[in-house]
């Protein structure tokens, strides 16, 4: 496997990091973070058509209220292998393992990540995790829902429970090793002048990413080894029949998956940060506040698992702090859309793709987050929890957000990572279509949920039947909408006209000081740091307002 | 390796922290098992993983002073104490084995000792596993301190193992306290 | 019941319509900042879209007071949404003492309800209007969630727990019972109706059903075959506490500990007797019965021990549904005493 790329004309002397060597073990044996960011971006594109497949089925089934389609097993499958391979096979490493691998040591003025082969060792490892999970897929598949309740997933499902959560365990430690790699690189090896204050927001997010990476993944990894051990010794730590508490599964599977889903938006909130301001020409309003926000939705993430809990039977106590908390964790999250409103306030504002991906993430994500404080209202969270509602808010942030955050930042940065541009046209109406594809997707869903339909249903009651008519179809519009990008950056690669070094005019060190695509080593000389982040304006024009 | 070791503390913290609920739902039944456990191995071992810290820190400070015979030898006591333990544990396991305590191979008792069995399995396994890493880890260290490539001015890969060994060191002193010794001081069991 | 198209719930029970003002509030504030972040952003991107390429607009770098007022007022909004909802929560997990009892065994793909009197169904459960009404949620095997969505009701069935739903059903009709926790191949199969009749229609047809007895009646059929009796009704011997009175009251236990004697503990001692041991008797004398009894056996047993308490019969105190109307909450009929 290699990327297609193409060479480029002679008359283009110098050497890049793609062009730098050739074969299959140039880039199997790598430790260059960019073609290590490269060989990530395909894995886990391949693993977005997997969880893509999956997420069709399950719309498909749902345009009628019987179980007509697939059998009730298979469905019970494909939502589980939908959840398992999107959550932990592309939305954890999408940002940081490919943009954020890329760009880290670019933004701070470094040659490489501090730990280059262990970075390709987490590659090595989730490509691991992936075959056994695709392997848990072939066998035979997995039925548990992938938040492996038990004692269902540890005593009574009859699937390839085991290779699973082996499969995730794995790909666990490609996680934590990105995050420690994150860390120690920011904090060691920036360029002389380049003070944390003048980090740009990307690295801000990632770090904050990387705590959580490194402090929540081993806690998921220990309770889906105990599952794994209970089922092989048919013991009962989970098991009431035999002494467990299941419920005890729950607090541990949440106190990590929580916070991942904090793993899972903060990257997107870095490529937000940066577009915005190249795009408004504008540093971002309140960095100290962005980041700090970063660091705050870290924290305070650690701290709000149980409102997955709510009516399991908690402590009115214990529901009552999560509850709190859970609106605590909002607050970080609207400065970040505050501030990056108010960026485009007296702005020079472009509409250039990546741009129009920032417009649906604020619009999205603010819908999304609102409806989180939904389910953080105990009395309304006892109506609406395990319904459709919960699924269309997580979609909203991880797809409408994440993932919108996830395509901006490929526009972005692909004429820096390929040395092309895309096709500007096309890319404004996927854009389009993903939007409104996206919309129709997810918004009945809201009605549906607080209407009363559970979720992870096979079959359902005839009066849901045309809100998920008008789900299945936006679903169908959102899949044309994601296989354009797919084409058109395949196609550029060959076919797109050659990027400059700097197509947006954007600041950084990436763009002012890296080629279009970088050489090996990123810079030929260690850069000296001397001005401030997004200092698109005169420096003695900085000013305060209020 | 300081970030490394906080991801650790984070992994075997789980397991602490799912031993304690179940140790405050059934505190007789844990306090029973302690009849199975004998402090005695328990207490062997920690002082065995104790030597062994003070052997491994010798050979760093060793590696400081580009003392290469002191830093080999070192390294070969520490690896024979971190063996010690090893063996020290698995003739342990064969007497659970013969006591009938293993919960999946023969398992006698009731439920609730059952749980605190698949913990001590589990958590010591785990550290087992970490500690036969570490003597992967050693082993490396010590073919390369043969040939000579440590000194004064490189002793890092020392110093790091070092931490690991120490903190492998760590968790069992936590271990053997919860696992050995509950029950013991109480008058009940 | 619904018929057609869904895009709101029935509101059945006396708590749905406070529920739905809520949702309306977290609706309104929704709405209100959802407009004013697009009008901001679509003012913006047209105010000051880029005119010419050179053009540096000037750097603004932030404002702390706007920071602060963003950051305040809405959680100052917020607090006001989890204070409405806590009070709502709380009210909802605090049925009150004289709620009508019911039972229900979600058990891998069907719900079994058990009335103390006798009746019992399979995916369907009647209450009568006006009163309020507890489901105690079991479950046999893994974890379901019982949900009632007209109702605004639901409760993870935990196996090892019991927990408790409640509600006062306002409207005579059929609704939706749900299953709402996967568990399973059929999990979207275990579904049911609940059925709301006025009192006076309820009476009759609680009373024309329960051909096995009441629950307690069968609980003290279990007791003999499954040998208790001997032991715990009447014993020169000693070996274990009498039953008759225990039930509610405070058990002092070995270990210098006292514990309520309720329908947890009473189901513990059945599957678990050495978890806990009364003051005075001693450890593996009484056999542990976990595989011998299914969850409605225990409950039917928890039944007829709760029925020692209340004086020798083993029919459940006489429930008085129809006649006046309903009875509100509050107001215990004659007899009631759970």
């Amino acid at each position: 496997m290699s990327a297609s790329v193409q060479a480029p004309p002679a008359a283009a002397a110098k050497s890049n990091y793609l062009n730098a060597d050739y074969g299959w073990k140039s880039w199997l044996f790598t430790t260059d973070h960019k073609r290590i960011a490269i060989l990530y971006l395909v894995s886990i594109t391949i693993m977005f058509m997997f969880g893509g497949f999956f997420a069709s089925m399950i719309r498909l089934e749902l345009v009628t209220p019987q179980g007509d389609l697939l059998s009730s097993d298979t469905y019970n499958k494909f939502f589980t292998m939908h959840g398992i391979v999107m959550v932990f096979f592309f939305l954890i490493p999408s940002v940081p393992a490919t943009l954020g691998n890329f760009l880290i040591p670019m933004m701070v003025g470094a040659r490489d990540l501090a730990f280059p082969r262990i970075n390709l060792l987490s590659w090595y490892l989730y490509i691991a995790g992936a075959l056994l999970a695709l392997g848990a897929v072939i066998a035979g598949g997995v039925d548990t829902g992938w938040t492996f309740y038990t004692p269902y997933s540890s005593t009574y499902s009859n699937t390839y429970v085991m290779t699973a959560v082996a499969g995730i365990f794995i790909a666990g430690f490609s996680s934590i090793l990105t995050g420690l790699n994150f860390i120690v690189t920011v904090h060691k090896m920036r360029a002389p002048g380049m003070t944390w204050t003048r980090l740009p927001l990307f690295v801000w997010s990632h770090y904050a990413t990387s705590l959580i990476q490194v402090l929540g993944t081993p806690v998921v990894a220990i309770t889906l080894a105990l599952v794994g051990l209970e089922r092989a010794f048919r013991v009962g730590i989970f098991d009431p029949a035999l002494g467990g508490d299941p419920i005890l599964f729950q607090h541990m599977f949440w106190f990590y998956s929580h916070p991942a889903v904090y793993i899972m938006i903060l990257p997107g909130m870095a490529v937000i940060s940066e577009i915005v301001a190249c795009f408004s020409k504008k540093r971002v309003f309140g960095y100290y506040f962005v980041a700090g926000s970063s660091l705050g939705i870290a924290i305070i993430g650690f701290l709000v698992w149980g409102h997955h809990l709510f009516v399991t039977g908690l402590s009115m106590y214990a529901s009552m702090m999560f509850s709190l908390l859970s609106f605590a964790v909002a607050v970080p999250s609207a400065i970040k859309v505050f501030n990056w409103t108010a960026t485009m306030f007296r702005g020079s504002i472009s509409y250039a793709t990546p741009m129009l991906y920032v417009f649906g993430f604020i619009g999205l994500f603010t819908i999304g987050g609102l409806t989180g404080l939904f389910v953080a209202t105990l009395g309304v969270d006892i109506h609406v929890t395990d319904t459709y509602f919960v699924i269309a808010h997580f979609h909203y942030v991880m797809v409408g957000g994440m993932v919108m955050a996830y395509l901006g930042g490929l526009h972005f940065w692909w004429p820096k990572i390929t040395g092309r541009m895309y096709p500007e046209g096309w890319a404004k109406l996927s854009a389009g279509v993903i939007f409104l594809g996206f919309n129709l997707t997810f918004f009945p869903q809201f009605i549906l949920g607080y209407a009363g339909m559970p979720r992870r249903y096979h079959a359902y009651a005839p009066e849901f039947q045309v809100l998920n008519v008008l789900s299945s179809a936006g679903a169908s519009i959102l899949a044309i909408g994601y296989l354009m990008p797919l084409i058109y950056f395949m196609w550029s690669l060959k076919y797109g006209p050659k990027a400059p070094k700097n197509p947006w005019g954007a600041k950084g060190l990436e763009w002012d000081v890296c080629d279009s695509p970088p050489t090996t080593f990123n810079f030929d000389k260690t850069p000296v740091v001397t001005e401030e982040a997004y200092a698109y304006a005169k420096e003695e024009e900085e000013h305060v307002i209020g | 390796m300081w970030v490394f070791l906080l991801t650790e503390i984070m992994f075997f913290g789980g397991m602490f922290g799912a031993y304690t609920v179940y140790r405050s739902m059934y505190p007789k039944a844990f306090a029973a098992t302690s009849m199975h456990m004998d402090p005695f191995f328990g207490a062997l071992n920690t002082l065995v993983l104790i030597c062994s810290s003070l052997t491994m820190a010798l050979g760093v400070r060793s590696a400081q002073l580009s003392k290469k015979k002191a830093l080999v030898i070192f390294l070969i006591l520490t690896m024979i104490f971190g063996t010690a333990f090893l063996v020290i544990k698995g003739v342990e396991y064969y007497d659970h084995y013969k006591d009938g305590t293993v919960p999946w191979a023969g398992f006698k008792y009731d439920h609730q000792m059952q749980i605190f069995f698949c913990f001590y399995f589990f958590m010591t396994g785990f550290h087992a596993l970490h500690m036969i890493v570490g003597l992967g880890l050693m082993t490396w260290l010590l073919q390369a301190s043969m040939k000579g490539r440590f000194h004064k001015d490189y002793f890092s890969p020392v110093e790091i193992s070092g931490l690991y060994w120490h903190f492998v060191d760590i968790v069992w002193i936590f271990l053997f306290p919860l696992l050995y010794l509950i029950g013991h001081t109480h008058g009940h069991g | 019941m619904q018929q057609g198209i869904s895009f709101f719930p029935d509101a059945a029970s006396a708590n749905a319509p406070e529920v739905d003002h809520l949702y309306y509030f977290l609706i309104g504030v929704s709405v209100v900042m959802t407009v004013l972040i697009f009008a901001a952003v679509a003012i913006f991107a047209i105010k000051y879209r880029r005119k010419s390429e050179d053009e540096i607009p000037k750097p603004i770098e932030g404002s702390l007071k706007l920071e602060i007022t963003w950051s305040i007022l809405p959680f100052l909004v917020m607090l006001v949404m989890f204070g409405w909802g806590a009070k709502i929560f709380y009210d909802a997990y605090t049925p009150p003492k004289d709620a009508y009892l019911i039972y229900a065994v979600g058990k891998q793909w069907m719900w079994k309800i058990q009335y103390p009197e006798g009746q019992r169904e399979i995916n369907e459960l009647h209450v009568p209007t006006g009163r309020p009404v507890r489901i105690r949620v079991a479950s046999e095997d893994v974890i379901h969630s019982f949900f009632i969505p007209a109702f605004r009701v639901k409760h993870d069935v935990v196996p090892g727990h019991y927990d408790d739903v409640w509600f006062t059903a306002t409207k005579p009709g059929r609704y939706h019972i749900f299953c709402a926790e996967y568990c399973g191949t059929e999990h979207s199969g275990m579904i049911g109706w609940v059925t709301v009749m006025t009192p006076n229609d309820f009476q009759n047809w609680l009373t024309s059903g329960g051909a096995e007895g009441s629950m307690a009646a069968q609980g003290e059929k279990l007791f003999q075959q499954l040998g208790c009796s001997t032991c715990h009704l009447s014993d020169e011997q000693g070996r274990c506490p009498i039953l008759r009175g225990v039930y509610g009251s405070q058990v002092l236990l070995d270990d210098g500990k006292t514990v309520l004697a309720d329908d947890a503990y009473i189901r513990e001692s059945i599957l678990n007797p050495n978890a806990k041991i009364v003051a005075g008797f001693s450890k593996d004398v009484m056999p542990t019965f976990q595989g011998q009894v299914t969850e409605e056996n225990l409950l039917q047993l928890i039944e007829y021990v709760k029925s020692l308490a209340v004086g020798r019969t083993n029919q459940p105190p006489v429930q008085q549904f129809g006649g006046k109307g309903s009875a509100p909450a509050g107001k215990a009929p004659a007899g009631k005493t759970q």
